[in-house]
């Protein structure tokens, strides 16, 4: 099966005029569809751009991202692909309510269709924010904002979504819980997906591979497909078993071995 | 000052009680104190000007004030010259405020134009604007226009500044949200910028009435058969003192109205967001 995503020989340097600063250097990725994948790697190596480039909002300087083998997103519109992008905070705008902060990306691409409130509707019910649809995001907790943030995202039926850190501005314990909450969502919805994170464990007890990346510029290092025995949903039985161990052991020898050599 | 919405009270301790009662208590020192010095300053001042230890011919006086107001208001002129300075304010307010929003979001959609622009607009911010008032005469003539460009002139450079400034500030990240969800830099600018600025630009009107008012009675010193500003000129020039100071007064009033009246819509958007 084609790959949804995936990126040939794509580099990328941030320019100003001291000089430049190489970011991304040949990354090749592939991405299959349905699979949801973690990409780790030491802080500022270049995480946030590559999901920028692969959103679009960049333009790889080398390279290219083909979306199910085709050079640009919009090449046919039939076939278009749809890219969710959860950003590191959730950035629920306070003059909105909850409702009208998660219909933002249909009234951006005007597609308020009724079919499509049903379902944004439909979505607040089961994350439970049904009750929460008229208040402000500030009376919210930091679990039900990461909700209504991933309800933003998924409204506009994306095929892909892009995580970037979006459990990195919640306490640890809320962490824990929703993060394993949001990634059974988007497995039970069969969406393809892909996060960035610094947190190894939250790398290995969500993703079904991980990407480890090597500092800037960064690379693809190593590539580790993660199973578990038991399934995911209990995110706590995952951290415990045997098979978590020894991932986190092979991926931390990855990480590590990077900051000696370089 | 609380603005809870009155649900069944809970019960309060004993030290809550005492603290709300030492709360209020400040409160009504300090509003005390606020009415005892007004009245210290007026009876101060008329009984200066009755025991003749200020000539109230130069330095007018409470009584002489209020009766001056009244007969003011008893030949109509109090509504006729208030009336031409309000017309005047609130138009050059009015049109500070729309042109400096309309500049701004320019400015913000623009990068070039607005790094182009920006000596200029140093430049014409730090201008004594009332050097520019002999000019607006010779182009405008003298009459209502002229004055309402004088308060406009005075207020708008620094207004489109601190509104442009203020939207180059509005967390870019919530500029790439838009752009994610598939909006463009107007939906960014619709979406994100001007509701995040309301609070800004509540507080740029605050500061743009006072120096439209100011721009207003400069150009009516200069340019005017009537209003406030022409009032006070006119009576320092036949020496009549109780004109003048009346004038004043009638302008501290107007400058709270205005000042409380966008303080009290700043209120009622904290209030609601």
């Amino acid at each position: 099966m084609q790959p949804i995503l995936s990126l040939r020989d794509v580099s990328y340097s941030y320019h100003n005029l001291k000089g430049e600063t190489p970011a991304l250097s040949h990354i090749n990725l592939q991405i299959s569809e349905g699979s949801f994948v973690a990409v780790v790697g030491p802080s500022g190596c270049g995480k946030s751009t590559l999901l920028s480039i692969i959103a679009g909002l960049l333009a790889p300087e080398e390279g290219e991202v083909l979306y199910r083998g085709l050079s640009s997103r919009d090449y046919c519109p039939d076939s278009a692909l749809k890219i969710g992008y959860m950003l590191q905070r959730d950035h629920l705008f306070e003059w909105r309510t909850v409702y009208q902060n998660v219909i933002l990306g249909l009234e951006l691409t005007h597609s308020l269709t009724e079919e499509n409130t049903d379902y944004i509707l439909k979505l607040l019910e089961d994350y439970g924010l049904y009750g929460f649809k008229d208040k402000k995001p500030s009376e919210l907790s930091g679990g039900m904002r990461q909700r209504a943030a991933l309800i933003r995202t998924m409204a506009v039926h994306p095929d892909l979504l892009l995580l970037d850190e979006p459990f990195s501005a919640l306490d640890f314990q809320t962490r824990l819980s929703v993060s394993a909450d949001i990634a059974n969502i988007i497995r039970q919805t069969g969406k393809t997906a892909l996060l960035i994170t610094h947190d190894l464990s939250e790398a290995i007890t969500l993703a079904d591979r991980v990407i480890v990346l090597s500092r800037r510029p960064a690379g693809v290092k190593r590539e580790m497909s993660i199973h578990y025995e038991i399934g995911r949903e209990d995110p706590l039985a995952v951290r415990g078993t045997a098979a978590y161990q020894t991932y986190f052991n092979q991926l931390w020898e990855v990480l590590t071995d990077d900051k000696t050599t370089a | 000052m609380t603005r809870q919405p009155h649900k069944t009270p809970p019960p309060v301790s004993a030290q809550q009680e005492n603290f709300l009662r030492a709360h209020h208590r400040h409160h009504h020192r300090i509003t005390l104190g606020r009415f005892f010095l007004l009245l210290l300053f007026l009876g101060l001042w008329e009984t200066a000007a009755a025991l003749g230890w200020i000539d109230s011919f130069f330095f007018s006086s409470p009584s002489g004030i209020l009766q001056y107001l009244g007969q003011m208001i008893v030949d109509h002129s109090f509504f006729a010259h208030t009336g031409v300075t309000l017309f005047e304010t609130i138009a050059s307010f009015f049109l500070v405020t729309v042109l400096s929003l309309l500049a701004a979001t320019l400015l913000w959609y623009q990068n070039s134009l607005s790094e182009i622009l920006e000596p200029y607009l140093v430049v014409l911010n730090a201008l004594p604007k009332s050097a520019l008032a002999p000019l607006l005469i010779v182009w405008l003539g003298t009459g209502t226009n002229t004055i309402i460009v004088a308060g406009l002139s005075v207020a708008i450079f620094g207004s489109i500044i601190s509104l442009y400034t203020g939207f180059c500030q509005v967390d870019p990240e919530m500029c790439k949200l838009i752009y994610t969800l598939g909006g463009s830099r107007k939906d960014a600018l619709t979406k994100v910028i001007l509701p995040s600025s309301v609070p800004l630009i509540l507080s740029s009107m605050k500061v743009n009435i006072g120096l439209s008012l100011v721009g207003v009675i400069i150009g009516e010193f200069l340019a005017a058969r009537r209003g406030l500003g022409y009032l006070i000129i006119y009576g320092s020039q036949v020496f009549q003192l109780n004109m003048v100071i009346t004038s004043i007064i009638i302008l501290c009033a107007i400058a709270m109205v205005f000042y409380k009246l966008i303080q009290s819509a700043e209120h009622y958007y904290k209030k609601k967001y």
